[in-house]
């Protein structure tokens, strides 16, 4: 619909200040990201080491107990662990080797902190590091930590992904990683699309399974994929690998600008790029223009989740014609989103951590068309007449590259194709609230 | 150390949010990492709660640890007081506030709030969920509870219910009808929709219903020593049970036992002659302690099932369990660990399984219909519709969702009739059921469980051949076998093998099979 074209001149929301509070923050820890984590590395083990809350919040994130062969589990502290630290390594060393007796398949094995392990200061990375002693070279033993004291949501694909660089194969040639777990089917089209350009090798951060871990070195551009990454990119910079920023590939405009920066370190010729891109961008723009009519002209407000915020604003407002009024983040890595923050024009707040109580106060002011919220104030909010979109889905679903870009902008306009469908139902015979909804 | 993928409760701190909750004018200060702020999405998402649970979390973070957390729970609790201006509140530590154990009661004491603030002591590391709601519960109760004069009518409070309970919303209305057909009033419900002036006059009724134990039992017992309120020991879920507590109200009350029963079906339904089919089906039964005893003594005594297996995830029920089990001949599974239950399944290889979410996807997995009965709760466990388990609308709902799952009485000789109907084939379940559900010849699923105890992991095919003196299966008696329905070929293959090794058999043909069958019908 909208023609992709760069603010001219401006800095958008380059140099917007950013609104800092601080109070209750409504957010997941760090481990949630293992549900995805461990779909995606299909040899890897996920072990928390936490207590029962931990193992409750994998549970409940889930939302449905994928019974499935889960490849994570949590070693739940209990009263005997925390009186003396010698038990709590005898009883993981234990624990860990009656896992991988049973479970031959696995050559990876993530101990992962959480806030209990952290507090008494169990000491994780000198665990895996005995343990890795024990059990090389079949399974190779991480540590990273998911705790809610150190990590927010998405921070812990990032806490997990930066564990793993140390360990990857040295290259000598020029290569691209792409860093970031995507869904099979995005990774595929992304693969496809790389190759048309002729870019490669191209690794993966996270590979599927262990013997497909990317080699880095002075020669490769590192390419990410999700914006919650500053720890994995620092890492790999550690290992000489030069980082390309760009505006994170959400819908055609965001997919056109990373590929873009992809062709010009690989020296792509323009002719080829645009050969390469024309029909998929021209098929994403159709699928973005037939799914975002009830967007236009909408507001948009989005409370702190993934860190995914600033580009997906960019996206809503730049190719679905909606306005942003806020856009709330849980971190904001300046370096990082700064080609986002740059395409996003001024306006909308920009704002860093969270006072949820604040923020719900300013969210019920703007009565916003769309607030884009965690799963727990979503039907809170829809109750007071606010359509809501889950965060979370955005990080569970295929929503990256061309291909997807019509998806993306549909997950947003579905609430509120929905309302305007149950308009009817509103009020009851005699007016008043929505019915139902328990108070 | 235990290493844990499902569990049936979560940490005590969910107890006490399940109590608040369900409460209105209260107000709870939990010191918690910001991770722990999950713990809203069982209500809003599961519960499906028009509001946020009133709750507020400290959401510490490790740059904290060395500074000042004490502060931020102070802060934190007199903003939550100024926002929400509740008429009591209560404040509490998971598991990580546990461990830098800053005194949330003492810090909430010295702010001089002007409203009733009440301590928990939510031990994290060696209790669980429901320890949560009964402690929370009985610790309001006796902060708040003082001796008043009764009401003049009779009155019962109705004490236990709680947010994300298992169909609490509809058994309080139809435990209130109950009392209302006997001339018996109600006082206050509590938890679920008190406040914490009802609280405070929960002394003015003449008893107490405990509906459930696992979260009320330790007021209930406080409230019969301070304010001299006796309580009801049977819980009315089922015909037998709602007839028990009629009589129990009665004799407490001192009341002549009154009860509408025309709008009870169950015992017609079950005896209709469509139900023969369900007689001596094998159930096996887990859950928590009070709806799986409940659900134990419909099974036999109102359906006509035969029970194979009784227990229940929650140690505090562990003795009534027990007792319950032994008068079915049975020895009772008491244990948190999914896969122990997945095992006994497996083992006693029943017709129906009434269980939780946690035994539906085992159920799933083995190729056995499955019908909730108790909390761990689902979003699905949330009707819109009125679905009570308790008093007489219970137990019809409950005639009609045991029944469910199961192929029906004609289809099932149908099936059996037709066996090599490419339509009947082994993949098929219930036609009612659609094309999702499926028996076990369905989906294969992964057979090695992901991780467990130290026991051997569970033979998940239950007809597989265990011990290497099973007799072998000649191809004539495989093929046999092959046509016998599939929701008893497991059973039929257990029995046949186990006849073959008591008589030393080294073969199994067509015949012993029929033997086997003579031997083992009853
Ligand atoms: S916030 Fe901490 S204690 Fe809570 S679930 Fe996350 S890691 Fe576990």
């Amino acid at each position: 619909m909208t023609d992709p074209r760069p603010l001219a001149a401006g800095r958008g929301c380059r140099d917007t200040p950013v609104l800092k509070q601080r109070g209750q923050r409504e957010v997941f820890c760090g481990l949630t990201g293992i549900i995805w984590l461990h779909r995606k590395m299909q040899d890897a083990f996920f072990l928390v080491v936490g207590s029962r809350t931990c193992a409750h919040l994998l549970q409940s994130a889930a939302g449905v107990m994928i019974f499935a062969e889960p490849r994570f589990a949590t070693a739940v502290l209990e009263e005997k662990d925390l009186a003396g630290l010698a038990d709590a390594n005898a009883e993981l060393d234990r624990e860990v080797g009656r896992l991988l007796a049973r479970r031959p398949d696995i050559r990876r094995l993530f101990l992962v902190g959480s806030c209990p392990s952290e507090v008494i200061k169990l000491d994780l990375q000198r665990a895996a590091e005995r343990l890795n002693r024990q059990h090389a070279p079949h399974v190779a033993v991480l540590n990273w930590s998911g705790s809610g004291i150190e990590t927010t949501f998405t921070e812990g694909e990032d806490a997990c992904l930066a564990a793993m660089v140390p360990g990857l194969p040295s290259a000598s040639g020029r290569s691209l990683i792409v860093a970031g777990a995507l869904p099979d089917v995005v990774e595929d089209q992304m693969q496809r699309l790389l190759a048309g350009l002729g870019v490669g090798p191209v690794g993966l951060l996270p590979a599927r399974r262990a013997d497909g871990a990317p080699p880095v070195g002075p020669g490769t551009v590192v390419a990410l994929a999700q914006p919650f990454l500053g720890e994995t990119l620092a890492a790999l910079e550690r290992r000489g690998a030069r980082a390309l920023l760009a505006p994170f590939p959400f819908g055609e405009e965001g997919t056109t600008a990373w590929l873009a920066a992809i062709a010009g370190a690989f020296g792509v010729s323009a002719e080829r790029f645009d050969a390469v891109t024309a029909a998929p961008r021209a098929r994403a723009r159709r699928a973005v223009a037939a799914a975002a009519g009830p967007l236009a002209g909408r507001t948009v407000f989005f409370f702190p989740d993934s860190q995914l915020e600033v580009p997906l604003a960019r996206f809503l407002t730049r190719e679905c014609g909606m306005r942003a009024v806020e856009v709330g983040t849980p971190y904001l890595h300046r370096g990082i989103l700064g080609p986002d923050l740059e395409l996003l024009a001024p306006g909308p707040v920009i704002s860093e951590g969270q006072d949820v109580d604040l923020q719900l106060d300013r969210a019920r002011a703007a009565r916003p068309d769309l607030t884009v919220c965690g799963l727990g104030l979503a039907n809170p909010m829809e109750a007071e007449g606010l359509a809501t979109k889950w965060a979370i889905e955005l990080v569970f679903t295929p929503v990256h590259f061309y291909d997807q870009a019509g998806d993306l902008a549909g997950l947003f306009a579905r609430p509120l194709r929905r309302g305007g469908l149950l308009g009817g139902l509103a009020g009851g015979v005699m007016g008043g609230a929505p019915a139902g909804a328990a108070p | 150390m235990k290493l844990t993928v499902w569990t049936y409760e979560g940490p005590p701190h969910v107890g006490a949010m399940r109590v608040a909750t369900g409460m209105h004018g209260l107000h709870l200060v939990l010191h918690a990492p910001q991770g722990d702020t999950y713990a809203d999405l069982l209500f809003t998402m599961i519960e499906r709660r028009g509001s946020r649970p009133p709750v507020t979390y400290t959401t510490f973070q490790a740059r904290d640890l060395g500074a000042d957390t004490a502060n931020l729970f102070r802060s934190a609790c007199r903003d939550a007081w100024e926002r929400f201006r509740p008429a009591a509140m209560i404040v509490g530590a998971s598991c990580t506030a546990e461990l830098i154990q800053d005194d949330p009661g003492g810090l909430a004491e010295s702010l001089g709030l002007p409203v009733p603030v009440v301590a928990l002591e939510l031990p994290s590391y060696s209790r669980k969920e429901n320890f949560g709601t009964d402690e929370t519960f009985l610790r309001l109760v006796r902060a708040l509870a003082r001796p008043v004069a009764r009401t003049q009518a009779v009155t019962a409070n109705l004490i236990g219910p709680v947010a994300l309970g298992f169909r609490h919303r509809d058994d309080v209305a139809e435990v209130t009808r109950l009392l209302s057909g006997m001339g018996v009033g109600v006082n206050a419900v509590a938890p679920m929709g008190a406040t914490p002036a009802d609280l405070a006059r929960l002394g003015a009724a003449h008893f107490n219903v405990l509906m459930y134990p696992e979260h009320a039992e330790a007021a209930a017992r406080w409230m019969e020593r301070e304010l001299g309120q006796p309580y009801t020991r049977v819980v009315p879920v089922g015909v037998g049970a709602t007839r028990d507590f009629l009589q129990e109200v009665g004799r407490i009350a001192g009341l002549p036992v009154r009860a509408d029963e025309s709008c009870l079906r169950l015992p017609w339904w079950s005896r209709s002659v469509d139900s023969t089919y369900l007689t001596g089906k094998r159930v096996f039964v887990f859950g928590d302690g009070t709806h799986a005893i409940a659900a134990a003594r419909i099974a036999r005594d109102e359906m006509g099932f035969d029970v194979v297996g009784l227990g229940c995830y929650n140690r505090e029920m562990a003795r009534a369990v027990r007792a319950v089990a032994a008068a079915h001949g049975l020895e009772a599974l008491v244990t948190d660990d999914y896969l122990e239950v997945e095992a006994a399944i497996a083992a006693a290889a029943p017709e129906l399984i009434l269980g939780t979410q946690m035994e539906r996807h085992i159920g799933k997995r083995l190729g056995i219909p499955c019908a909730v009965i108790s909390a761990p709760v689902h979003v699905q466990d949330f009707p819109a519709r009125y679905a009570p388990q308790m008093g007489w609308e219970g137990a019809n709902v409950i005639f009609d969702s045991w029944v469910h799952p199961l192929v029906m009485g004609l289809e099932e000789h149908l099936l059996t009739m037709f066996r090599e109907d490419f339509e009947f084939h082994d993949g098929a379940g219930p036609s009612h059921l659609g094309a999702g559900s499926h028996g076990p010849g369905g989906p294969p699923g992964p057979l090695a469980a992901a991780v467990g105890p130290a026991s051997p992991a569970p033979a998940r095919a239950a007809p597989a051949p265990v011990s290497s003196a099973v007799a072998a299966w000649l191809p004539a008696a495989e093929d046999e076998l092959r046509k016998i329905p599939f929701f008893v070929r497991a059973k039929a293959r257990r029995n046949t093998e186990r006849f073959a090794a008591e008589r030393g058999l080294a073969a199994i043909g067509v015949d012993t099979l029929y033997e086997a069958k003579a031997h083992y019908a009853r």
